[in-house]
């Protein structure tokens, strides 16, 4: 019998058909068709400027959208041979582990929910939201972030930032344990995932899965310890790798993941240097208006020992913050607002990065970076032209490899199965059909 | 390094099933109970920093929003109550939506020179990245309004012009800067 499940199913995670041959309530043969959310996420880059991309990679997968846009801005850098200052590489890694721990809480929850455990998925997208109201007070939004710039991030964290974060991780932790009491040891749980969509070590491998997928299997790969990037290799943590690669390791070892992150972002928090802090100030802060009034009718003596008033949703990228969270670099991203508005070759910095041709423009050549997504390897191929605009960008979504053999892993389990699965994969079209 | 994660076989006892149930109801109703009581407390004034649950009941009760909350945009003012753009399309060029579109007409006073006689936000468009302002110099453009329902039966309804950018702003004191209005 041939069966259809999706493009809308409701227990699809989003929109993707899967064409099972069913014998029964086994499955002979499938197919599974993707390309339902495909928006041209690649070719859009091509279009926008290097800083214009970073709203599209929010959009990859959107439940850790932090992550895609470090790993782009990384990219760029590593193009454009820039360097970050040290403060915001462990800004970018505790927000990139935040994101993981809401990329995973979303997973599993979703499909234990699936599985008929709905209190789990209540709990932790509570979990979630308490993360996410973090990301908010970092980047001003909760999904659409777009808080990464090339050569550093948007603003500097929050001053009670510290305190905040360190109670959510602690609430967190307390959440992973009620979830491991309700279903951990659970009959239906287990048995429902225990020798369920076995992957081996080979066919993992031949497909090019990363991730929890290849970890549960027990191979140790994990981009965050094979190519280092930001300051990972100053942080302590394990590789969570599971035996059989069924769908309870890749439950364990999400689960393991999680609480690794937990002791990630507590190590960065302490390690995290405060960085310059560029204070020449008299400690008046006046209004922008009037800042750049000033500074536009020539009064400009002393001006700049001022700190401007800013925009709440600025916040954080005044000078005093400047230089720690931006690379120093007058080809990476605008120069501070109090210099912007008091002084002329600021203004002719600040136009000249935004005006279409000019801006951020790395030399001729190619670059790839990757960085550990959710899902696992999350990597960006970088091809410019030495314009404003990249000639080529492919992305390579951790998702795409796992759908890409999921076929040979449903075949053999009942059509039930497919559900729990499925749910393992956590496929995010976002990032799948780019 | 790698840690095994832990895998054993369910016992005896745990694949009876009943301990289980009983465990994971305490856990329920350990949480039931003491939101319970919060709700309770709450009802007769106590315990206000404590919430008995995660949700709110919107659209009565309100999220607080983070400061650097990205919301509608507004327009700033001078001190005569025109806009403070000075129409340099900045905010136009940088925007990854395309979705600003300014016309500039020449201002008879020659210290600003020029000023937008059309300026329409499409916020169907709108990706809410706030590049555009950052990338202002004038402090003209604002995402502080706070306000997240803004909805329209039409598309056209959701293009925001000049006047409606600027209702949410209040006319600036000397000294001041122009502060969102409260309605
Ligand atoms: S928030 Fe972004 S998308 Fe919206 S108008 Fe500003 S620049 Fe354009
Ligand atoms: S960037 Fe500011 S001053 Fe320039 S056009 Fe936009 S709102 Fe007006």
């Amino acid at each position: 019998m041939l069966l259809n499940m999706g493009p809308s199913h409701p227990a699809m995670h989003g929109v993707i058909r899967i064409k099972v041959i069913a014998d029964g309530e086994m499955v002979k043969d499938c197919d599974i068709d993707i390309g339902f959310l495909h928006r041209g996420f690649e070719k859009h880059c091509e279009t926008g400027t290097y800083t214009q991309c970073f709203p599209y990679t929010d959009r990859l997968n959107y439940v850790s959208p932090l992550i895609n846009n470090f790993g782009f801005a990384m990219t760029v850098e590593k193009l454009m041979g820039l360097k970050v200052p040290e403060r915001c590489e462990y800004i970018r890694v505790i927000m990139s582990e935040l994101s993981r721990i809401s990329d995973h809480l979303t997973c599993v929850g979703a499909s234990a929910m699936e599985l008929g455990a709905f209190t789990v998925f209540l709990y932790m997208i509570k979990a979630r939201e308490w993360i996410w109201e973090l990301v908010e007070e970092v980047t001003g939004a909760r999904l659409t972030t777009s808080y990464a710039r090339v050569g550093g991030v948007k603003g500097d964290l929050p001053s009670d930032f510290d305190g905040k974060c360190r109670s959510v991780l602690k609430q967190t932790a307390e959440v992973l344990d009620e979830i491991d009491t309700l279903v951990k040891r659970n009959r239906i749980f287990y048995d429902r995932l225990r020798d369920v969509g076995i992957v081996s070590k080979e066919l993992a491998a031949s497909y090019g899965m990363t991730g929890p997928f290849l970890r549960s299997t027990g191979v140790e790969y994990d981009v965050r310890k094979a190519t280092p990037y930001h300051v990972y290799d100053r942080i302590d943590f394990d590789i969570p790798v599971g035996r059989r690669g069924d769908n309870y390791d890749r439950y364990l070892v999400r689960m393991e993941e999680m609480r690794q992150s937990i002791r990630i972002v507590e190590q960065a928090l302490d390690q995290i240097p405060e960085g310059p802090t560029n204070v020449d100030a008299e400690g008046k802060i006046i209004p922008p208006n009037v800042m750049a009034d000033l500074g536009k009718f020539g009064k400009t003596a002393g001006l700049l020992k001022n700190e401007v008033l800013i925009e709440p949703t600025l916040e954080g990228t005044q000078k005093r913050f400047h230089d720690r969270v931006r690379a120093d670099s007058k080809e990476a991203w605008i120069p501070p607002k109090e210099q912007v508005y008091s002084n002329i070759e600021a203004l002719m910095n600040h136009f000249k990065i935004i005006m279409l041709g000019h801006g951020v423009r790395p030399p001729k050549g190619e670059a790839y970076g990757a960085v550990e997504g959710g899902n696992g390897e999350l990597g960006f191929y970088i091809v410019s032209d030495g314009t404003d605009r990249a000639w080529r960008v492919r992305c390579r979504p951790p998702c795409f490899p796992i759908m890409g053999g999921l076929h040979e892993i449903l075949v053999g389990d009942q059509i039930a199965d497919i559900i729990a699965t499925f749910g393992s994969v956590n496929m995010i079209a976002g990032e799948l059909d780019r | 390094m790698a840690i095994k994660v832990e895998e054993k076989q369910l016992t005896l006892l745990e694949r009876l099933y009943v301990l289980e149930v009983v465990r994971g109801i305490a856990l329920t109703t350990g949480h039931f109970f003491r939101n319970m009581a919060v709700h309770i407390a709450r009802l007769f004034g106590l315990a206000k920093d404590k919430k008995g649950s995660t949700t709110f009941q919107y659209p009565e009760e309100r999220r607080p929003l983070a400061p650097r909350l990205r919301t509608l945009h507004r327009l700033t003012r001078r001190e005569d109550g025109a806009p403070r753009c000075v129409a340099c399309m900045m905010c136009e060029t940088v925007c990854p939506a395309h979705c600003i579109s300014i016309v500039a007409g020449e201002h008879p006073n020659p210290l600003i020179e020029k000023y937008p006689t059309r300026f329409d936000i499409d916020l169907g468009l709108c990706v809410f990245c706030g590049y555009c302002v950052e990338a202002c110099p004038e402090d003209a453009i604002r995402m502080d309004t706070g306000v997240l329902e803004f909805t329209s039966f039409s598309r056209e309804g959701m293009v925001y012009d000049l006047n409606k950018l600027l209702a949410r702003s209040e006319t600036p004191k000397p000294n001041e800067e122009s502060k969102v209005k409260t309605a």
